[in-house]
């Protein structure tokens, strides 16, 4: 959409989009969060980390177009060009599929850092999608980050798991490693937000969320029927637009490249009056 | 809002103060030990275990030591289960030994 001549050496910034717990969002904001990057001009790169189940193809719409992968790339059967997926939509924007193989072992730490310094050589920013949990492909998409962001759901479980996950961003990265004077930036972005449940005392809010965290606040996601819209048809749900979760994670982009937004909570509308006397346990 | 909510929606206890409340208590333990505290335990059974039977004749599963946490203190309870067994056993000895005396 957006072409933008750029002289200066690209910016070369790695940030994992990681979470702990499964399902509280992590592809649907990695998606998001990539491809609003790149609606902005900046070269835009995402990976994905969850070998074994890919997924990210799919909300991005390109799982017809994967011919090499990742770990082809890492092996060395493949070429990162011949494996780099550029979007129809945005040409700011490519795709590293994963593998669908079996071998947990696959990914290497010495291979991940070569493909990422070469997608450094030309992309601003490498958006890494980390699987759920803390194991090996986890470890390996949040290890050479810049920056963290940890989707959150307003929830014990995945509020409990995200903790975890700050704890290895301060520890088990190499910017913790080796003591580097900027640790990882972490930040929170709250997804499924649902002020009415809140209101009804049934959701933690933002602050409590942020309270217990103790990290910065990326942005909040409210609860949207677009997500499922936009990934019924493999378009990343901030190219859905106008929807409250289009315009949510477009802020959380904006946020992210250095931009002061204000934080709003773009949920969606509120039920009417005979809805709540009369819909609410529907 | 919040009068129409009060005046007819059924009064439901406030759920999330206690999704806060459980959480901060329990992050707050897994994060100044990141769970490890209680790898020990099994352990610490084991040991407990060996050195009451010096004494006493106990089964495995009679000593129990159970971690509690609480708001301000942690607890650790240990459970040492005499068999009634063991007194008669020691009934049993005291009576030879009383035959032998005789």
């Amino acid at each position: 959409m957006t072409t933008q001549i750029k002289e200066e050496a690209p910016l070369g910034k790695i940030i994992v989009i990681t979470s702990g717990k499964g399902g509280v969002g992590k592809t649907t904001s990695a998606a998001a969060i990539s491809a609003g990057l790149a609606k902005l001009g900046h070269k835009t790169v995402v990976i994905d980390f969850d070998v074994g189940l890919r997924n990210l193809d799919m909300i991005m719409g390109c799982e017809r177009r994967v011919v090499f992968d990742f770990i082809n790339v890492i092996q060395g059967d493949a070429k990162l060009k011949q494996a780099l997926i550029k979007d129809k939509r945005l040409d700011t924007l490519s795709i590293l599929p994963t593998s669908q193989t079996r071998d947990k072992d696959a990914l290497t730490q010495e291979g991940v850092e070569a493909v990422l310094n070469e997608l450094k050589q030309e992309f601003d920013y490498i958006i890494c999608d980390s699987p759920a949990g803390i194991e090996r492909g986890a470890q390996l998409a949040m290890y050479f980050a810049d920056e963290a962001v940890v989707v959150t759901n307003p929830e014990v479980s995945s509020v409990r798991d995200s903790d975890r996950v700050l704890g290895l961003l301060a520890s088990k990265t190499r910017r913790a490693e080796s003591g580097a004077a900027e640790p990882v930036k972490a930040q929170v972005l709250l997804t499924r937000h649902d002020q009415g449940r809140i209101d009804r005392g049934e959701m933690m809010t933002v602050e409590d969320v942020l309270e217990i965290l103790a990290v910065p606040l990326l942005g909040i996601i409210p609860e949207s029927q677009a997500v499922l819209r936009a990934s019924n048809v493999g378009t990343p749900v901030i190219l859905d637009d106008p929807s409250n979760a289009s315009r949510a994670y477009a802020d959380a982009v904006a946020r992210l490249t250095g931009e002061d937004v204000e934080m709003r909570v773009g949920d969606e509308p509120k039920p009417g009056l005979f809805q709540r006397l009369f819909g609410r346990s529907a | 809002m919040s009068l129409f909510g009060f005046a007819f929606k059924p009064r439901r206890a406030k759920t999330a103060q206690t999704a806060k409340d459980r959480l901060q208590l329990l992050l707050a333990h897994e994060r100044a030990s990141g769970a490890p505290d209680i790898e020990f335990l099994p352990q610490l059974q084991a040991d407990l275990l060996a050195v009451i039977r010096k004494y006493v004749k106990v089964d495995d599963d009679d000593v129990e030591v159970k971690m509690q946490r609480e708001d301000d203190v942690s607890s650790l309870e240990i459970n040492v289960e005499m068999p009634a067994r063991a007194k008669d056993d020691a009934k049993a000895d005291a009576g030879t030994d009383s035959a032998k005396k005789a």
